[in-house]
């Protein structure tokens, strides 16, 4: 049998997600039987390829670059999976939601600075008016909610998707925590 | 490795850092800038919100190293209660400040650079991950998985959960240690200490194979800052802040952390999210300073344990100047993760570890806090100040990693004007810059946003500021 190709992305996080998921320590090797990692900040592949099986999607919808790498996974993974918090509802990211954007940058960049305050633009990718979450851009197959989920939970739920089922998330899950 | 190279200018940015090598008209190279992608602004975010909130909100600033800005965030709330910690309640912190520096430390030694080290900066980038060192050098691969679990399996017999445990509270930690789960440390602490010293005995001798590399990778004298004891030596949680010379002796008399806005400012240039930390009495950017593993024990007296002590001893027979490459932070990171399971050892040995007054209870009495301590790639800042009820008016942050920015573009620039000469990228470049930046284990889910194996994107850019060639690895 060929080993199902998964792929992981961080959008808007802070990346423990993907920290949950090596925390999966052992199992790593016995996960590597059945899949391969084919795209993933822990390796070295720089091209989304065309046709993943399974991608995990850490963190939420922020700014054009994330949009952008967000349209083109979804169109090129069979499942798609929004892991913890970040990527299920817009969590921490979200919370500058209920305050803009310009604010944000005047503190970061006017106000605590010592020497040539000014906005980074150009180029470094603009923010999003809104943070949204990733089923709001783009349809998400399985939800997992955490922040973050288990590493025992993301076993379950790629063990589950490697077989051809769903995974059932209700005693597996729950946000925050 | 295949590669791309094409001549169109960039429509559009992707991924979270790229870097621009910016030619002079004679084909040689001016400038390189690493450039940050990623902004999310916690400094105004958590205004409006209960100052005992911060630690957890805090920690979702990265997830590599959330205890970090656990510590580092309750301590700045201690300074708002202006409690003292129950004794037990600091060592207990210290502990898991130190499991996580382990953990992260061997995140990046061995998941991360691993791969380069072992196969050479030329293998193909399918076999540079961890996943791939496990049939190509699974002692290795199985030591890192081993040194990680090792780290994050103690932060959750303490806080109860791997990520972003919530036991770090203002005031001390919210439980104290149980005797099972000191014993089950304990336990934990012989397989930890063989990985490590295994380790370090085939990472040494592999050193001659990277002359070049240890030459040419950020390799220049900065300043050196990081906290020490009272007397000196390697301090991650509490003790002075020191700014060393190059030679690691200090520049000035070590200062209370609480004072680091008197001799740091922070520079923003309009390419990057990640501001430019510096020292201010050199003024900018000329006074670049690093921070981290290799500026610890660059500038410490001692470690304070017997192994990582003639560990040390060993580092420096080490020049001075070859002690400036960055590329010996990997060496740096793996004797601290032997100092860390040795100190772990004796604190947990310890049998008032087991004392249950662990945390002390105040409102605020004071309007404004720093805490200030050393996360696993440099010294992290706090600033908070809140109003009468207890809500944040304000923050700032300096992250460890934004400390180090100065010299990662110092850094790249000196690996590229090495390696660049005329309007072609050579090949074994581009590994090679990504690798100068992986020296810093740069955590920019921390300053920023999160990565490790950037998806990198090189332009080139001539006098004119046009793009001439665009390179890309896939
Ligand atoms: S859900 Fe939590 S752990 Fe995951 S990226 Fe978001 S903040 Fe980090």
């Amino acid at each position: 049998m060929s080993k199902a190709k998964v792929a992981t992305i961080w959008l808007d996080g802070c990346s423990g997600c993907h920290m949950s998921f090596l925390d999966l320590d052992e199992r790593l090797i016995e996960l590597s039987e059945k899949m391969d990692l084919v795209y993933s900040p822990l390796v070295d592949f720089k091209e989304f390829p065309e046709d993943v099986d399974v991608t995990l999607v850490e963190g939420s919808v922020s700014n054009e670059g994330d949009l952008h790498k967000i349209l083109q996974v979804r169109e090129r993974s069979r499942i798609l999976v929004s892991l913890g918090d970040c990527a299920v509802t817009g969590n921490v990211p979200g919370m500058r939601n209920a305050i803009g954007v310009e604010p944000l940058f005047t503190r970061a960049y006017n106000q605590n600075v010592t020497l040539h305050p000014q906005k980074p633009h150009g180029a470094v990718p603009a923010l999003l008016d809104t943070v949204k979450p990733v089923h709001q851009v783009v349809p998400v197959d399985v939800i997992v909610a955490g922040c973050p989920p288990s590493a025992s939970t993301i076993y379950y739920v790629v063990s589950e998707l490697l077989a051809g089922r769903l995974p059932e998330l209700e005693t597996h899950t729950r946000f925050g925590a | 490795m295949s590669k791309t190279v094409t001549i169109d200018p960039v429509t559009r940015i992707e991924g979270h850092a790229k870097i621009t090598i910016m030619m002079n008209d004679d084909g040689t190279v001016d400038e390189a800038r690493l450039h940050i992608t990623q902004f999310r602004g916690f400094e105004r975010i958590c205004e409006g919100r209960p100052f005992y909130e911060m630690p957890s909100l805090m920690a979702r600033i990265c997830g590599i190293c959330p205890v970090s800005h656990l510590v580092a965030s309750a301590k700045a709330c201690d300074a708002l209660l202006a409690v003292a910690v129950p004794e037990t309640g600091a060592r207990l912190r210290r502990i898991m400040n130190l499991a996580q520096i382990v953990q992260s430390h061997s995140l990046s030694f061995f998941h991360l650079s691993a791969p380069d080290l072992l196969l050479g900066m030329d293998a193909s980038p399918a076999s540079r991950n961890i996943m791939a060192l496990v049939s190509s050098h699974p002692q290795a691969a199985k030591d890192g998985i081993a040194l990680r679990r090792f780290g994050q399996h103690i932060i959750e017999l303490l806080g109860g959960k791997r990520i972003h445990p919530a036991w770090i509270v203002p005031g001390g930690v919210s439980a104290p240690l149980t005797q099972e789960h000191r014993d089950e440390i304990l336990a934990t602490i012989p397989e930890a200490m063989e990985a490590v010293q295994r380790t370090l005995a085939w990472f040494k001798p592999s050193l001659k194979k990277f002359r070049e590399e240890i030459g040419v990778f950020a390799n220049f004298p900065t300043l050196l800052m990081g906290l020490v004891t009272p007397s000196g030596d390697l301090e991650h949680y509490d003790g002075r802040l020191r700014f060393a010379k190059p030679d690691g002796t200090p520049r000035m008399e070590d200062v209370a952390p609480e004072r680091f806005n008197e001799f740091i400012g922070e520079a923003v240039e309009d390419w990057t999210y990640l501001k430019f930390p510096y020292f201010l009495q050199d003024g900018y950017p000329d006074g670049i300073y690093r921070v981290g593993p290799l500026a610890r024990l660059n500038m410490v007296g001692r470690c304070g344990t017997p192994l990582a002590d003639a560990e040390l001893e060993e580092y420096r027979q080490l020049s001075v100047e070859e002690r400036m490459s960055s590329f010996h932070y990997h060496w740096a990171r793996l004797i601290e993760v032997l100092y860390g399971i040795e100190r772990i050892k004796e604190i947990v040995s310890d049998p008032d570890i087991l004392d249950t007054h662990v945390r002390a209870h105040a409102e605020p009495n004071r309007s404004e806090g720093i805490g200030v301590s050393e996360a696993p790639r440099g010294t992290l800042m706090h600033h908070y100040k809140i109003d009468e009820n207890g809500l944040i008016t304000w923050s700032n942050l300096i992250i460890a990693t934004g400390h180090n920015n100065l010299a990662m573009n110092k850094g790249i620039t000196q690996a590229a004007k090495h390696y660049i000469s005329g309007f072609d990228i050579p090949e074994p470049l581009l590994n090679r810059v990504e690798a100068v930046i992986r020296t810093y284990d740069p955590c920019l889910s921390c300053s920023t946003h999160a990565f490790g194996q950037m998806p990198i994107r090189m332009q080139m850019v001539d006098s004119k500021g046009m793009v001439v060639k665009e390179v890309s690895r896939q």
